[in-house]
């Protein structure tokens, strides 16, 4: 994974509460077996005219503005519904490497991590003016610093963001995770004898 | 300290914990299917890295797979290498597959349960969030993403943070013709789908216990529609008696010992919860959702909202957003809702259980016109034992399709779908835009709900039957 310190990008805004998988990534793009490719797919329904091959000039990642954003800017729950990690390999691979937020469903924000996607929650207050920042100055780009938890903008937006400490090590250092839980192999396996002992019928 | 049940399990799997790095806990087992798993293997064989524990395995062939016409090839290309892969996958690293002509073969969530592979303290992932389901039999089993299914592979533990835990306590009885999924749907229309962010959801209370355990899965299943990863309901006879003779169920030398660690899983009297919801199941009525979101959910004798009516702006513009999808005005009664489509199966209600409730409402009657009905059977065994009690024909008498297993249109990913502007009384659990098809429009409802809408081309007050 490669590693995430700090990055000054274009932000794309979504104004859109409860974006969910079904729409980053829609079903019919799930059928391949690798990892690649997805970024093509992206908001596929949303993004394409009814062919499919032109651009919908109403959605609001098709403005030339935002193009090469990395940073997108989101709505309340971003990522509910499905499991699929398709998602974020799709916002990955259309270069999207930060997302911003108030919240995000569980699963797609472990997702974000294993892929070098820094999700970031803000409170309301602090997106809302990251919007009217965008909406105000579209194209404008915001930098991220996740060394010192920060987001600062031109229009003078500064913010500290929370992250768990183990989610910023691995990306600072761009970690793989089995790696390192591969570190603890002989707990794993102590644990495993006392599993069988205390369990015995989950061996049998 | 008096604990939950979440806790017990969350304890009996820590394994260890690194300072400065998440809490490592043990995976039981380990479900999956063939569209979150393939590059998980990728990652393994990239990594030189071999499945640690196969016989924590069970796989089966399901999102991608025909609900007609299974004995010819799949005519996909890319769906066909999908299942290929799957094949080739299970058979490299000797993991236990139902594939496509497996006599076992059916969607993930309702095959585990009929072969007894889950139990109760187990912790249990997938590739796939509806694994919530089986917290119905007293298990922590949550989706995950297909890096976490390559790290449980390697590892079979999992970096975990530790949830928050909420109590759902749905009180008194459910009314005639009301039924689980209507408890699930209810639950998300107080929750929103983000209430349960965070959380572990522990459902009680005398509607849950009197369940049958296929509606506790059906209620366990939906837990992520209200943002939790998993829904969990404590041990009881009835799930005990549930697993007795099964397959992967403890066998008889052991079955005494695993009866009193299951039983002492329930949640301590005086344990605490960081959040508690109380609903009354007697004011439950049949549920239909009306938007694109699970949480757009009303009682079948309401009405369609208008965006004004909620005070959240968020959730008014939410609504306006959905009406002009599901192209429906404020104020329209669900009951004059005319549909195009109803299908009846997924993880949700694809049990045996499901097909009994609508083929009770369905015998007699013939599906309107202009409406095309399929019952598609959560697994074959679901599938044959209906076909012994009958209930094929009675779907068949009334101009029902009755098709091969799979997921079929819960996600459309098999090439059963609907057209664009078609309307749908779907059985399924969401309800996003597209989910059943390009500018299809679902509305979820429980078996029953769904076999009355294909009878008279619109939603029914079922609760006004006999």
């Amino acid at each position: 994974m490669e590693q995430y310190k700090k990055h000054e990008s274009i932000a794309a805004l979504m104004n859109r509460n409860n974006v969910d998988t079904d729409q980053i990534i829609p079903k019919q793009f799930l059928k391949k077996v690798e990892r690649t490719g997805f970024g093509i797919h992206l908001f596929h329904d949303w993004r394409y005219n009814a062919d499919g091959v032109t651009d919908n000039p109403e959605f609001e990642l098709n403005k030339p503005a935002f193009k090469g954003a990395k940073v997108l800017v989101a709505g309340d729950n971003f990522g509910c519904g499905s499991s699929r990690e398709h998602a974020p390999w799709a916002l990955a691979d259309f270069g999207f490497n930060t997302i911003i937020s108030t919240s995000y469903a569980d699963i797609f924000y472990n997702n974000c991590f294993k892929n070098g996607i820094l999700a970031i929650k803000v409170n309301e207050e602090q997106l809302a003016s990251l919007m009217e920042e965008i909406n105000a100055n579209e194209g404008v780009s915001f930098s991220v610093d996740l060394e010192n938890q920060k987001i600062t903008t031109p229009a003078g937006n500064g913010f500290s963001f929370e992250i768990d400490p183990f989610r910023k090590d691995n990306m600072l250092r761009g970690l793989d995770d089995i790696g390192l839980t591969l570190e603890h192999e002989t707990k794993i396996t102590e644990y495993e004898e006392q599993h069988k002992k205390r369990f015995p019928w989950l061996w049998a | 300290m008096k604990k939950t049940m979440y806790e017990k399990i969350w304890d009996s799997h820590f394994v260890h914990q690194e300072p400065g790095q998440a809490p490592l806990l043990y995976v039981d087992r380990h479900l999956m299917h063939e569209v979150t798993s393939p590059q998980a293997f990728e990652g393994l064989r990239t990594a030189k890295r071999k499945v640690r524990n196969p016989s924590s395995i069970l796989a089966t062939m399901d999102h991608c797979v025909p609900t007609k016409n299974r004995d010819l090839p799949i005519a996909d290309p890319i769906a066909k290498k999908q299942i290929e892969t799957m094949a080739e996958n299970c058979e490299e690293n000797g993991l236990n597959l139902y594939d496509m002509d497996s006599p076992d073969n059916g969607v993930i969530h309702v095959v585990v349960p009929e072969h007894g592979f889950v139990h109760p303290g187990m912790v249990v992932v997938c590739g796939d969030s509806h694994t919530a389901t089986h917290g119905a039999f007293g298990a922590l089993a949550f989706g995950i993403g297909t890096s976490e299914v390559e790290h449980v592979m390697a590892t079979q533990t999992l970096p975990q943070q530790k949830s928050k835990t909420m109590l759902v306590q749905v009180n008194g009885k459910l009314s005639k013709h009301c039924t689980a999924k209507d408890i699930a749907l209810a639950i998300v229309g107080v929750t929103g789908t983000a209430g349960g962010t965070g959380y572990v959801i522990e459902y009680a209370g005398e509607a849950i216990e009197t369940l049958s355990m296929e509606g506790r899965m059906t209620v366990c299943n939906m837990a992520i529609e209200a943002g939790a990863r998993a829904g969990m309901v404590a041990p009881d006879q009835k799930t005990f008696d549930f697993l007795e003779g099964k397959e992967f169920a403890p066998k008889a030398e052991h079955l005494e010992t695993a009866l009193s660690y299951w039983k002492s899983l329930v949640t301590d009297e005086g344990a605490e919860f960081d959040a508690t919801i109380t609903l009354d199941a007697s004011k439950i009525s049949p549920q239909v959702t009306w938007g694109t979101s699970p949480e757009q959910v009303v009682g079948v004798n309401s009405v369609v909202p208008a965006p004004a009516s909620f005070e959240n702006k968020g959730k008014s513009l939410a609504c306006e957003g959905a009406l002009k999808y599901m192209d429906l005005e404020p104020n329209t009664k669900i009951t004059d809702i005319n549909i195009d489509y109803v299908f009846i199966g997924s993880c949700t209600n694809g049990r045996i259980e499901d097909f009994r409730d609508a083929a009770a409402i369905a015998k007699g009657t013939k599906v309107a016109d202009g409406v095309t009905a399929i019952a598609v059977p959560g697994s074959f065994h679901v599938k044959i034992q209906a076909e012994k009690e009958g209930i094929d024909q009675i779907f068949k008498d009334a101009g029902w399709e009755w098709r091969e297993p799979g997921c079929s249109m819960c996600l459309a990913m098999n090439g059963d779908e609907l057209k664009d502007g078609q309307r749908c009384a779907s059985t399924s659990n969401r309800n996003f835009e597209g989910r059943q098809g390009k500018g299809g429009r679902t509305h979820l409802v429980s078996p029953a709900m769904a076999a009355a809408a294909a009878a008279a081309g619109h939603f029914v007050d079922i609760s006004k039957l006999g």
